[in-house]
């Protein structure tokens, strides 16, 4: 088991013909049982072509009816991606991952709203996506730097979660699965959803989550920790030197008002019971501590 | 993107809400004659800043004479207006507002914010007018009013009706009072706001409502469709080096400390921030420079960092991915060597390619000094800088 997804998983790519969709497609394809995984893409505009040889659908209900694929991944320019968004979810898709930088928030506001009731999972926007290690992976990560295992890491930030990924696999710890959930402030799946799966997932012992300033989705998730969770949780929050009033790259990282700070997040993750560290270098080793009790 | 009090006022007059009748001015001439043109016997004189806090830090009065209107503009003109969102050094001040004088009953507060919990836009009100929000949500929360407002409806009537009874707007204003709250809605919605404040929202003496202030932030993401927003953009209340930045795709900002960070990613490059810190040193920057990154960004990412007059190291720290580290190596030795690097540099690689990279690094000749991982990096560089 993992979460979410595996090698089984079918898997439709949006805005797959463009530069950036091409190019991780192709990677995505390379990366264990990508090859079987990836069957199909869609533009409106290239319907009937081949790209590396998964076929080009017009929509992605013919794409789900051709292939019976269940998720979606979007690399759709800014402008287009909340709509792509709309249309897997129309759809009835299990899972949607959107990569996509840059929506505008309104924009998501109104795809969220229009979300609600349906069955479909959303992922991001503006995450690296997710992997299953050895099985598939959906999104830009570097795949080799994974391991397969049993620890599982959820975090909004991409290069940061390499980061906490890289050195459990330095110290022999394979990873479950790993979820980026991005670092937009209107988003799909939080920390808490995240963790939730990762408790029931027979596969996973243990899970290191990765937070960032802005917002309080981190403290949420602590807070169902403290009374709910069963397995150990290392914890660390970007953004303890971050000023006031600045956005810190992603539009949700961004602390105002006083609130969304990384010491009152910290402060209240530790309270929760979990494993904190305030040193980005020592995720890997801390979970290493706890595992070996 | 900020704009301007006089420029966040044109956009609620489009939406339907009023405001004092008022002239935005750059000499103490147009301020004078904007005075005499609006008539009337009472003017305030505000100083055009984005920050918030004029009014106690010296940069708004109220002048009951022409003479009064001239002493003023050129008291402020040219200030450098300190409040607490300025920073010690202040804000110069170019730009001002003439208004003709309100006869205030009473003061309230209209905020609009993005909310991440419900995921909608949630409408602030309070009869707490004039002070900071933030003040009174910390102190009497109870006196603030939220509605989270449904995408599809938009703000419905029948809220906006129990809104301004519940912050005390009397019956013989409430129906002024909803088209304000809709007219802010409106425009927070259609321009992209991620932020709107009217504080104060005025009570006349005969009862009308108007906004005394329009403060608005708007969401970067949205300018590509927003040209009339991107043309009230004021460069010179942005730092010279985030537009600098901005121009290259980078996303950059400036602190306090002396230790310049080059970092893939913004979590990354605020944890590298955080290490630094942990190790007794002090950022100079926060600076991603993408997942594209090529020896164009990165060169002019170093430039950007050698401006700053404090800097004593500088710390490389790429998590390769997509990013190849050799490619990451020949952009950072290219831009050493360009940009005449007369401070120690730090290089942490990681992920596809290091080895390569790492080689390309020593072979180069140039005194950079390698980091293993981020702890050993953040340690030579706090220790570099030091030295």
């Amino acid at each position: 088991m993992s979460i979410l997804i595996n090698k089984d998983t079918k898997v439709i790519t949006q805005g797959m013909t463009g530069k950036v969709g091409q190019f991780h497609t192709f990677h995505c394809k390379q990366y264990a049982n990508g090859a079987n995984c990836f069957v199909a893409g869609v533009n409106p505009k290239k319907a009937g072509e081949q790209f590396e040889g998964v076929p080009v659908f017009a929509s992605v209900r013919d794409a789900k009816q051709a292939t019976g694929a269940t998720v979606s991944v979007i690399y759709v320019p800014p402008s287009g991606a909340a709509a792509a968004i709309d249309e897997a979810v129309e759809a009835d898709l299990d899972l949607v991952i959107c990569i996509t930088e840059g929506i505008p928030v309104h924009d998501m506001i109104q795809t969220r709203y229009k979300m609600q009731g349906k069955k479909t999972i959303l992922i991001g926007p503006n995450c690296p996506g997710l992997i299953t290690p050895d099985e598939i992976k959906i999104g830009i990560m570097p795949g080799h730097i994974h391991k397969k295992g049993r620890i599982g890491v959820v975090s909004r930030s991409g290069t940061l979660t390499y980061e906490a990924v890289g050195q459990l696999s330095a110290l022999g710890y394979g990873q479950s699965s790993c979820v980026g959930i991005g670092g937009d402030p209107i988003n799909g799946l939080k920390h808490i959803d995240v963790m939730k799966l990762f408790n029931d997932d027979s596969e996973t012992d243990a899970v290191i989550m990765v937070g960032e300033i802005g917002g309080s989705d981190e403290e949420e998730c602590a807070r169902w920790i403290k009374s709910n969770m069963k397995k150990p949780v290392v914890g660390f929050i970007a953004g303890v030197t971050a000023p006031e009033g600045k956005r810190m790259g992603h539009a949700g990282a961004i602390i105002s008002g006083g609130q969304g700070g990384a010491n009152e997040k910290l402060a209240v993750m530790e309270e929760s019971g979990i494993h904190i560290t305030r040193n980005p270098a020592e995720m890997g080793r801390l979970m290493q501590k706890i595992l070996k009790g | 993107m900020k704009i301007h009090e006089y420029q966040g006022k044109e956009i609620l007059r489009e939406f339907g809400v009023p405001t004092p009748r008022g002239v935005a001015c750059f000499s103490v001439e147009e301020a004078v004659a904007a005075a005499q043109k609006l008539g009337g016997k009472v003017w305030v004189v505000k100083a055009q800043i984005h920050a918030g806090g004029r009014g106690k830090g010296g940069g708004v009065k109220v002048a009951k004479s022409l003479d009064e209107v001239r002493q003023f503009a050129s008291q402020i003109l040219g200030m450098h207006l300190i409040t607490h969102q300025t920073g010690p050094e202040g804000q110069v001040v170019r730009r001002l507002l003439i208004e003709e004088g309100a006869s205030i009953a009473k003061e309230f507060y209209l905020g609009m914010v993005v909310d991440r919990g419900s995921q909608r836009v949630a409408l602030l009100a309070s009869s707490e007018g004039g002070m900071e929000v933030e003040e009174v949500a910390k102190h009497s929360p109870e006196k603030i009013r939220t509605v989270r407002i449904n995408p599809a409806t938009g703000l419905t009537n029948e809220e906006a009706v129990e809104v301004a009874r519940s912050i005390g707007i009397p019956d013989a204003a409430n129906a002024e009072a909803v088209k304000v709250m809709q007219g802010l809605y409106n425009a927070f919605v259609k321009k992209d706001a991620m932020l709107a404040e009217i504080n104060p929202l005025v009570l006349t003496a005969d009862n009308h409502v108007i906004a005394l202030d329009a403060k608005f932030n708007f969401d970067s993401n949205a300018l590509y469709r927003l040209p009339e927003i991107v043309a009230l953009r004021d460069l010179d209340e942005e730092d010279p080096a985030e537009i600098e930045a901005s121009k290259f795709d980078l996303s950059y900002i400036q602190l306090d400390g002396n230790i310049g960070c080059l970092v893939n990613g913004a979590g990354l490059a605020m944890a590298t921030m955080d290490i630094i810190k942990l190790y007794g040193g002090s950022p100079a920057n926060f600076l991603d420079v993408g997942g594209g990154a090529n020896k164009e960004k990165v060169t002019e990412a170093f430039k950007l960092m050698l401006k700053n007059p404090h800097l004593r190291a500088i710390l490389v720290n790429i998590f390769g991915g997509i990013m190849k580290c050799d490619v990451i190596a020949e952009g950072v030795v290219a831009a050493a060597r360009e940009v005449h690097l007369n401070v120690p540099l730090v290089v942490r690689l990681e992920g596809t390619n290091v080895e390569l990279g790492k080689k390309i690094l020593a072979d180069s000749g140039l005194p950079i000094i390698s980091g293993n991982d981020m702890a050993d990096a953040a340690q030579k560089v706090v220790a570099a800088a030091k030295g």
